[in-house]
């Protein structure tokens, strides 16, 4: 006799039941939509927002599925991709820039299904469309600038200390070296450094050579690597910041290694736009104009952006663009564009302390931008070699005359345009970038291919479990069949847990599944074929099914645990897309054996486990 | 059922030379031609675009040449629509945009498809991460099988594995296909399946050891391949199905792929029988390799 103990049908069945209701929201495809949302928290989005977002609608002939309030945000349903793009269009142009109006896939889960935690799997980029950037962060600029902030620091309390100095500097192998007139003010002001800053923070060195006496400050090993990690972890959120802002519906920000970020922006179609305003790397430093009698070593020389005139600006950093903590775009008296600033607190305190102290002379707004230039440079052997050369390009935009002593808001004017003072706003707003960046990769998948990779994919899906399902039928006759229910539960339990790990789905991935169908069957095959022998050998029919069950069990196992180990190592080393597949092959692998096993098992009792009088098998 | 009965070892000579064939000519591509790595190894641009009508391939590289682009490589792309250009220098990451704005503004009526730029740093090291992982898996596989099975097991199925990975490499390297990372996780993917293929070859070889008491190792290991024969060719087939689906169906980009898969199955399967089994008997398998867990088991009851 072959039976299942009850628990282990129903253990079966209930597995299978959450496979089917985890797996079903897969069947309500997703409505193109629109979601509005504020582009500061001060902007409140609410009915009357979204009814003047409907009626614009209206007007322009668009035809809505539906408008209302999901969740925080109103999101309004549309009938196809086109009148998505148009609908985009005009509410960004009835509601203003003071709104974010960002494309989406909306959800048509049923709410049930949703209260249970259900969704559908998520479509990768090749499938959706859809722009993927990976960004390295300059990771040595960025500790060059923090010795740049240390060396402005270290002159300040020298003087302020009475501490005699020749020159601070800073040179390209991140040595910062303090020079001195002589051999006793060198050990004051290395005794002062020391004090200044915890104990581990630098390594220090003295030497002395024609030009004067020197202390020469190296930043440690672990305060290295403690700024990188910083620098990284800021440019993260500014980063998520400004993709927040470009108003992107489910976009991926993370870091990737130690000083790559990564970014996937599903749906994005003007991905010059999106490029702009992610790589910018424009900062503002806010400086005081030198003094007639200043020395040179402490004083730069600078051009206006938009004129060839020159002014002298002092090296010392009063804030920089990272201490901001709001901007917003406007027009001065003269309807000229200006950009309103408010500092966050140590920033408005700096600005406050130097600024009272210098009413009447006038400060200057640099503006600050990283460009990366590729230069290709032909070697001795006629190949070209390609020079990454990194260019920091600073010019004044206004230079202005303080009457008051400053505190956490100003204003800054000299912009070019109303467009510039709101994009300068923007970056401001989400934040400066605290070292530059520059793409490393990027790939772009418009929406028609990702239409046709849905539609190929889908279509050898089906194709290749319609072959093999025809093939296990006429090959194994009842126990085929019985493969074949296997087969197709095994699909439906594979989409319910990548829905359950909310996976993506790419065109890999599909391709796992078709191969995860190809070799499914592979343990029932191992089965059937020992049943097969066991009847040979001249078997029960019944004991063959036992025996035949029993002993593939090991091989099977064996063979899956080894693949098993392969996707895993896939998924180790993959990226993106590759991973897709890794994910949908480890998970095909588990659920084949599930259903193989037990699920077939089950069937064949059903089928065959109480007929005693069993003569042949239809195997 | 017919009992099957093929003397396969007796021909496991002539096999092994065609294997060794095989090899050399794989591994002579491989050393004189290498692979032609994609994109996504060897960094550079690549934009594909697709025309209202089929498009003329020389226009559009004189377009691109007047624009300024070095050497632009242009070429259909599954259909005569669609046209992929590719430039293989490190080139800016506004090179997608670019281009298409240059064809645009050339008057031709395009739209952009996909735009893939790789710096040549990434591609270094993916191909430094995708060697790595290979080793890797053929290591851990080494292992596994090392210690559910036995030493001279583990290395049949390595040099299984091996063969089977080296075949399919030769092959895109031959024949000049484009290695790309799909490809590589297609080659991965082989090493996951002729395993699978291997391990039962090798479940049953060790299962009859221990049950079939009379004849030589050749013997058994001829009756344990006639075994699982039908099994071997029924999954080949069911996979071999699913691949040719999707190689005929699953669009362009999933080509590569698909046939990298296709001939790694078709080798495997073939590897299962021969190689894994050949190296078992060149290291003179006994029944002593496999006996003694099963005496110590029964040492240990009382």
């Amino acid at each position: 006799m072959n039976r299942f103990p009850l628990w282990k049908n129903a253990l079966i069945l209930v597995i299978l039941a959450v496979g089917f209701l985890y797996a079903s929201p897969n069947l309500f495809p997703d409505d193109p939509a629109i979601q509005l949302a504020g582009s500061r928290s001060s902007v409140v989005v609410d009915q009357p927002i979204l009814d003047r977002a409907i009626d614009a609608l209206d007007q322009a002939g668009i035809e809505t599925k539906s408008a209302s309030f999901e969740g925080k945000l109103p999101i309004i349903r549309l009938n196809s991709a086109e009148a998505q793009l148009k609908a985009k269009a005009v509410v960004q142009q009835a509601l203003g820039d003071d709104y974010l109006v960002a494309l989406n896939l909306a959800e048509t889960t049923p709410d049930w299904l949703v209260a249970l935690g259900a969704g559908p799997m998520k479509l990768g980029l090749d499938l959706r469309g859809g722009v993927h950037f990976l960004m390295e962060v300059d990771l040595e600029t960025a500790t060059q600038q923090r010795l740049e902030v240390y060396a402005s620091e270290i002159k300040r309390f020298l003087r302020e200390d009475r501490i005699r100095y020749r020159a601070v500097n800073v040179d390209d192998e991140g040595t910062l070296s303090v020079r001195f007139r002589d051999a006793e003010a060198r050990d004051a002001g290395a005794t002062r450094i020391r004090e200044e800053y915890p104990q581990g923070e630098f390594t220090f060195r003295s030497d002395e050579s024609d030009q004067g006496f020197f202390v020469r400050l190296n930043l440690s090993e672990q305060r290295i690597s403690e700024l990188e990690s910083n620098a990284v972890e800021q440019n993260l959120t500014t980063l998520r910041n400004r993709v927040n802002e470009l108003g992107v519906s489910e976009p991926l920000v993370q870091r990737q290694g130690k000083g790559r970020i990564l970014i996937q922006l599903p749906g994005v179609q003007d991905t010059a736009a999106a490029k702009r305003v992610l790589g910018a790397t424009a900062n503002l430093e806010f400086r005081l104009e030198a003094l007639p009698d200043a020395g040179r070593t402490d004083t730069e020389t600078f051009r206006f952006r938009d004129s060839p005139r020159q002014a002298i600006i002092e090296r010392d950093i009063i804030v920089t663009g990272t201490q901001v903590a709001g901007a917003t775009a406007a027009f001065d008296e003269n309807s000229r564009p200006q950009v309103n600033i408010d500092l966050d607190g140590p920033g408005g305190r700096a600005m406050n302390r130097i600024t009272r102290d210098a009413i009447g002379r006038r400060m200057a707004v640099l503006f600050i931008e990283y460009r990366v230039v590729n230069r290709y440079q032909e070697a001795a052997d006629g190949t070209v070699e390609t020079l990454r050369e990194r260019k920091v390009e600073k010019s004044i935009i206004s230079l202005a005359t303080i009457q008051s002593a400053l505190g956490n808001s100003f204003r800054i004017t000299g912009l070019d345009s109303p467009a510039e003072a709101s994009e300068l706003a923007l970056l401001l707003r989400a934040g400066a970038l605290a070292a530059p960046i520059y793409f490393v990769e990027e790939r772009t998948v418009g929406p028609s291919l990702g239409a046709e990779n849905i539609k190929a994919g889908t279509l050898s899906v089906v194709a290749g479990l319609a072959l093999v399902l025809l093939f296990m039928l006429v090959y194994y006759k009842v126990f085929g069949l019985i493969a074949n229910v296997a087969l197709g539960l095994n699909l439906v339990l594979l989409i319910a847990v990548m829905s359950m790990l909310s996976a993506t789905l790419t065109l890999p991935g599909i391709a796992g599944i078709v191969l995860t169908v190809g070799m499914a069957v592979d343990a029932n095959v191992l089965i059937f074929s020992r049943i097969k022998e066991e009847l040979a050998r001249g078997l029960h029919p019944q004991q063959a099914i036992a025996g035949g069950f029993d002993r593939a069990f090991v091989a099977i196992v064996d063979a899956n645990i080894t693949t098993l180990i392969v996707a895993v190592i896939l998924y180790a080393v993959g990226t993106g897309p590759v991973q897709g597949f890794a994910v949908t092959l480890a998970v095909g692998i588990c659920t084949s054996v599930f259903t193989a096993i037990l699920v077939t098992r089950a069937l064949v009792n059903l089928v065959y486990g109480r007929r005693r009088d069993l003569k042949t098998l239809a195997i | 059922m017919k009992e099957l009965n093929i003397d396969f070892m007796a021909q496991r000579k002539i096999a092994a030379m065609v294997s060794v064939v095989l090899l050399v000519v794989a591994l002579g591509s491989l050393a004189v031609r290498g692979l032609s790595f994609g994109l996504d190894f060897t960094g550079g641009a690549l934009v594909e675009v697709s025309y209202q009508q089929s498009a003329d391939l020389n226009a559009t590289r004189q377009v691109l040449q007047s624009a300024g682009f070095d050497d632009p490589v242009v070429q259909n792309f599954g259909t005569d629509r669609d046209v992929l250009i590719r430039l293989q220098q490190d080139s800016s990451p506004t090179l997608g945009d670019e281009i298409v704005s240059a064809l645009i503004s050339a008057g031709q009526e395009v739209e952009l498809r996909r735009s893939e730029y790789v710096g040549a740093q990434v591609g270094d090291e993916l191909r430094d991460q995708g060697g790595l992982g290979m080793l890797f898996a053929l290591i851990v596989v080494m292992a596994y099988v090392a210690v559910r099975f036995q030493y001279k097991f583990s290395l049949g199925a390595v040099s299984a594995l091996v063969h089977d990975v080296i075949l399919v490499l030769g092959a895109f390297s031959l024949l000049g296909w484009d290695f790309d990372l799909t490809v590589l996780a297609a080659v991965l993917a082989v090493i996951g399946y002729s395993l699978n293929d291997t391990i039962v070859v090798a479940d049953r070889i060790r299962e009859n050891f221990r049950t079939v008491r009379t004849g030589s190792s050749l013997d058994i290991i001829n009756l344990s391949i006639n075994q699982t024969l039908g099994r071997t060719l029924v999954t080949s087939l069911t996979t071999v199905l699913v691949l040719v689906a999707l190689f005929v169906l699953g669009g362009d980009l999933i080509h590569g792929f698909a046939t990298a898969l296709l001939i790694g199955v078709i080798v495997g399967t073939y590897s299962s029988i021969y190689v894994a089994a050949n190296t078992l008997v060149a290291l003179k398998i006994d029944r002593v390799d496999l006996l003694p867990p099963v005496v110590e088991e029964d040492d240990g009851r009382p």
